[in-house]
């Protein structure tokens, strides 16, 4: 079905189309990177667009719970870490918007899109950061579990999205360090720093689990988006990789991790766990969590004032003297 | 909404002087000197840079990928290389005669 779609829309006649396709499918096997002039199925540039747009809106959305803690940060070398992160995501947002621009969607799009809710983003920034400790349980497994996918990816077909991928994850490196560093100070604080961390992953636990996206059953496109090396590992293989990586910690920090029937099943070499609730991550991603209003009006706010900042640089750019040779 | 979609500039970076400028990605700016300002802030976060480049993405020219005939060496190339040549290990010098270059 996806093959009559893109060979419709390449204009093409069947037998160029096919030859076309298998001359792009045997790229993609020998590991080489797609460039944005290169031809490619209108399904893989769509899906990429799809993708890199929702990760770039995802990368700016979470800088905005962060961003409300920078002046509540409880000492200065917190202020100064949580001053950078923000900086480096919303960095990679424009590294991000850039990789989409290749596919041909321009930034304004881009921009109207995410403010008018036409575009998704993450479902974990959907929900709001309540305590400081929130701000430690985001950075450390939010952002490690973002880190599981942004490798991965990393490693994919399109070459745009690969080069900022890898930037990316130099980055994330000291973000993930960073809240892991703040989770075991509050491991290891008082009764109530244990708690409030505590509190913090009952909170996130369910949002973190649906955060790699619906179980490999019911998700759609996977097996055309692995073929052709846009993902290259399943939404449920990633979610393993994340608890191999993450629960032993948690143990070892004293948590206790809010799903009772999760456990190692030595077997299958699997992490066992209840399925969180797909619904509600239906209804965040589509703009019905707790403060999606909240984060697209930040946006759109953010947007609006700064619109004399960059009307201020096109005047500065068109009323700059142009420089005279000296007359010697 | 105003237009921000500005000229794309290429940006380069140098991580120490006598280093070549090496390609690090690419920034909208309105001018060169805020696209300056802008490629240092996106690209010189974190390694160390001691310069930057920023080039109007319409001054890059580049080969077609589909003209790689063009890098294919058809002949024997190996007379540019050091390995294309081979000496023996000692050399017994002869003393003059009649000379014989092969």
């Amino acid at each position: 079905m996806v093959v009559a779609v893109d060979h419709e829309a390449s204009g093409l006649s069947s037998s160029e189309y096919e030859r076309k396709l298998a001359e792009f499918e045997a790229r993609i096997n020998r590991g080489e990177k797609i460039e944005p002039a290169d031809w490619m199925p209108e399904t893989y540039r769509k899906q990429l667009i799809r993708l890199i747009h929702v990760h770039a809106n995802s990368e700016i959305c979470g800088a905005l719970p962060e961003g409300k803690w920078i002046p509540r940060a409880p000492t200065f070398k917190r202020k100064l870490a949580l001053l950078a992160k923000v900086q480096d995501e919303v960095g990679h947002a424009q590294l991000l918007y850039r990789a989409t621009e290749t596919l041909g969607p321009t930034r304004e799009q881009l921009v109207e899109d995410l403010i008018s809710g036409r575009s998704k983003f993450s479902n974990v920034f959907h929900y709001p950061a309540e305590t400081w400790a929130d701000v430690a349980i985001i950075a450390w497994l939010i952002d490690g579990a973002a880190i599981v996918n942004q490798v991965m990816m990393s490693e994919g077909s399109y070459g745009p999205y690969a080069r900022a991928l890898k930037r990316i994850c130099y980055e994330e490196a000291f973000h993930l360090k960073h809240g892991y560093e703040m989770c075991c100070v509050l491991a290891r604080g008082t009764k109530v720093q244990r708690a409030m961390l505590q509190d913090a992953l009952d909170r996130w636990w369910a949002p973190i689990m649906m955060f790699h996206g619906p179980s490999d059953k019911v998700s759609t496109h996977t097996e055309l988006l692995v073929r052709w090396r846009i993902k290259l590992k399943t939404n449920d293989e990633q979610r393993q990789q994340f608890l191999r990586q993450f629960v032993p910690k948690m143990h070892d920090l004293k948590l206790k991790v809010p799903d009772p029937s999760l456990r190692f099943d030595k077997k299958s070499q699997q992490w066992l766990y209840d399925d969180p609730d797909w619904e509600e991550f239906k209804r965040v991603v589509c703009g019905g969590g707790p403060v999606t209003a909240e984060r697209l009006e930040a946006r759109r706010l953010a947007h609006v004032d700064g619109l004399w900042v960059r009307e201020a640089m096109v005047a500065a750019a068109q009323n700059r003297p142009i420089p005279m040779p000296s007359p010697n | 909404m105003t237009d921000t979609q500005w000229p794309v500039y290429e940006v380069f970076h140098q991580q120490a002087r006598g280093e070549p400028h090496m390609h690090v990605g690419s920034i909208h700016a309105p001018d060169a000197d805020m696209a300056l300002i802008l490629g240092k802030e996106q690209y010189c976060r974190r390694q160390a840079c001691v310069n930057i480049w920023v080039v109007p993405h319409e001054a890059i020219h580049a080969t077609a990928y589909e003209n790689d005939d063009i890098f294919i060496r058809g002949t024997d190339k190996s007379y540019r290389e050091s390995w294309g040549y081979q000496t023996p290990k000692t050399v017994r010098a002869t003393d003059g005669g009649t000379a014989d270059d092969g």
